[in-house]
């Protein structure tokens, strides 16, 4: 498929590729008394699928409509291409959108939705229908051209505003949680086809979206934004696996909070030893790179759930070194499937949710009223400085 | 109406216990009985005296009221009357340039509407209201004085004499008819789903392209619907339009209402069945459009032109 092959044609203005497809430096919007955006910094790379990923009114779709020309910073610079694009119009930048709804033109089939931008740049009757139809077959939807666009399903619907968008060859393609409107199964679907469509045609995507698991599973780089500011950037592995703080710690999956005050700080292993509010003492990596916090300090020691495990009380320590154990009481075990998940109340951390896979061969029943021992290893424990 | 209002009340008792299929007592099926009639009464009184001009239309006999035998003969008598041509020309010569007229500006002033602050639309949408909700003879009356003063004003100041006649009725109709075409485009507008503009932009159309290619399409039904009423509402007019019809200005309503002070003819009769055929197919022609599209367009539209008047109305 050579739909997205960058070639330097008469109708995309910007020119030749730079570095980084789309750069936001310090840019703030203010809607009235709101601040939608603060200061952000970003630079999106050529190519990645990147996601917006935050709870609603974070800023992430005001941020994907900057991009899009649909609003205009109250302060700082958007750059397209190397460009600054402040001022230049949504019909004057080369970057596409599919809409939370479609927004499919409803008094056109197919076809004429599909070639409508390719329409609005003159490319000539014969180009856009080739390429329109070039589109369709990217998407699977070849045969449908002349149906109307309320005949088709809501799958079938998104999948014609993906090639509407997409025919343009876009610098930037960007997606307004485009998946909501779809049920579970069909969602799941299409994220993975939304990750191949991208990976074959090239093309940076940036979504937006405020489920964790669209995010994980798509994306190259996920921007964990909250209130208007960047939590966090990096790949759903570093995301799940070093949090940087709480918010980004619980936004994406679970975990298991333990307070505690900070008693020793090694700056050149990033290690903090800490003693929680109910005398645990435990240690563990200082997630947040630029933290240095002080003994005192108060921090939390999150742990996911599927890094501990339940032992019958009594059952010896594992062989190897950096154990945590914590005796507790069974309260609720849930059969999940694949997984139980057990919630367990300890006198030193308070409750704790534990994920087991059930799998063959896993360890002895537990059930609810048994006395249990939960047990981690020290590499589990995520210390975040809020 | 008090007897079967009570039996009615355990004719109610059972529709709630069993919603499905009421098995009906005496009282009830008294009551479903009488309900019918009364709906057929008022239907009979609405349309009777309609279809009453419709049969005498066909009567053979020249006094309208007293049935001899069927025929078509007063039709072409009708048509031949100059007089009649007259008047319809002049219905049509008011009718078609109104309608066109105030779809243009209702139109516009609906597209500008949308891009007013709040405040100043909330003023404008309580005037266009008003000016529909204001009885028609006081318009009459209004605009009637208005042109008195103001050509005696101008007749005294540049020394040019204007009168009444199609202009006067023309702007007198459009009044009203701007209003309604007004009400029912923004009805379309803020139906529009707006996520369709920023598409357009999206894909690269100008301003005047998006205007052209999304806006306009999606409201066209909403403007057609306009168009056709005003039409209707200018052509079988009789108030304002004799308040401000001047000398060989006389519009078919008119000329009916003058007949009819003397006596009502088959002609008459024959003249009315053809403004009713008319208009009748001016609202089956709008509620085509509105139903053909309301689908594509997605929002309301469903009730058709019917709909659209009762939410204005």
């Amino acid at each position: 498929m050579t739909i997205a092959a960058p070639s330097p044609s008469p109708e995309a203005p910007l020119g030749g590729r730079a570095a980084h497809d789309v750069e936001i430096v310090d840019v703030t919007k203010r809607f009235g008394s709101v601040v939608a955006v603060d200061r952000m910094n970003l630079r999106i790379a050529n190519g990645a699928f990147y996601s917006f990923l935050g709870p609603s009114g974070c800023g992430k779709t005001t941020t994907l409509r900057m991009i899009a020309g649909f609003e205009q910073p109250t302060s700082g610079e958007i750059m397209l291409a190397g460009q600054p694009v402040a001022g230049i119009p949504p019909y004057r930048r080369n970057v596409n959108t599919v809409f939370q709804h479609y927004a499919l033109f409803p008094h056109m089939d197919v076809i004429q939705n599909v070639g409508y931008g390719l329409r609005q740049r003159n490319v000539g009757r014969t180009e856009e229908l080739e390429r329109a139809g070039r589109a369709l077959e990217l998407v699977r939807l070849t045969g449908y051209e002349h149906r109307r666009t309320w005949e088709l399903s809501g799958g079938q619907q998104q999948r014609v505003a993906l090639a509407r968008a997409l025919v343009n060859q876009p610098t930037v393609l960007l997606l307004d949680e485009p998946l909501g409107a779809l049920d579970l199964k069909l969602r799941k679907e299409m994220q993975l086809e939304l990750k191949a469509l991208q990976q074959e045609v090239g093309i940076t995507f940036v979504y937006v979206t405020h489920d964790q698991e669209e995010a994980l599973t798509m994306s190259d780089v996920i921007i964990v934004m909250n209130e208007g500011r960047i939590l966090q950037e990096g790949s759903p592995t570093e995301l799940y696996e070093r949090p940087v703080d709480t918010f980004v710690a619980n936004f994406i999956g679970v975990s298991n909070p333990i307070k505690g005050k900070v008693t020793a700080f090694d700056a050149a292993t990033h290690r903090a030893e800490i003693e929680s509010a109910g005398g645990l003492r435990i240690a563990g990596v200082v997630t947040d790179r630029a933290a240095r916090p002080a003994a005192g300090t108060e921090v939390t020691v999150a742990v996911r759930p599927e890094r501990l495990r339940v032992d019958a009380a009594g059952t010896p320590e594992p062989e190897g070194s950096g154990w945590v154990s914590v005796p507790g009481r069974i309260e609720q075990g849930t059969y999940l499937g694949e997984q139980t998940e057990y919630r367990i109340a300890t006198d030193v951390v308070g409750e704790l949710i534990v994920r087991r896979q059930n799998a063959a061969g896993a360890a002895q029943h537990v059930g609810p009223g048994d006395a249990v021992v939960v047990r981690w290893q020290e590499e589990a424990n995520l210390v975040l400085v809020d | 109406m008090s007897a079967p209002a009570l039996a009615g009340e355990s004719a109610v008792g059972r529709l709630a216990s069993a919603p499905r299929r009421p098995q009906l007592d005496r009282g009830g099926i008294a009551v479903e009985v009488w309900l019918r009639v009364q709906a057929s009464l008022v239907y009979a009184f609405l349309y009777l005296p309609i279809a009453i001009v419709v049969v005498f239309s066909f009567n053979a006999n020249s006094l309208a009221t007293i049935w001899t035998g069927f025929s078509v003969n007063w039709y072409p008598t009708a048509l031949a009357n100059s007089v009649v041509q007259n008047a319809l020309a002049n219905s049509f010569i008011v009718a078609i340039p109104n309608a066109i007229l105030a779809t243009l500006f209702g139109t516009m002033a609906a597209l500008g509407l949308q891009r007013v602050p709040r405040r100043v639309r909330i003023v404008f949408d309580a005037v266009t209201y008003v000016s529909i909700i204001i009885p028609e003879i006081v318009i009459a009356l209004a605009t009637l004085v208005l042109y008195a003063t103001g050509f005696g004003f101008i007749e005294d100041t540049f020394g040019i004499k204007l009168r009444f006649g199609h202009v006067t009725i023309i702007a007198a109709h459009m009044l009203f008819n701007t209003s309604l075409v007004l009400l029912l485009v923004r009805a379309r507008l803020s139906g529009m789903d707006r996520t369709l503009v920023e598409a357009s932009a999206d894909l690269f159309a100008t301003p005047w392209r998006t205007f052209r290619q999304i806006t306009f399409p999606q409201l066209l039904p909403g403007i057609m619907a306009g168009f056709l009423l005003a039409f209707t509402f200018s052509f079988d007019d009789y108030v304002i339009t004799t308040f401000t019809s001047g000398p060989g200005s006389s519009t078919l309503p008119l000329w009916v209402f003058g007949q009819v002070k003397r006596s009502v003819s088959p002609e008459t009769n024959a003249v009315a069945t053809i403004m009713l055929l008319f208009t009748l197919a001016m609202l089956f022609v709008g509620q085509f459009l509105l139903l053909r599209n309301s689908r594509r367009t997605q929002g309301r539209g469903g009730a058709g032109m019917a709909g659209m008047i009762a939410e204005q109305r």
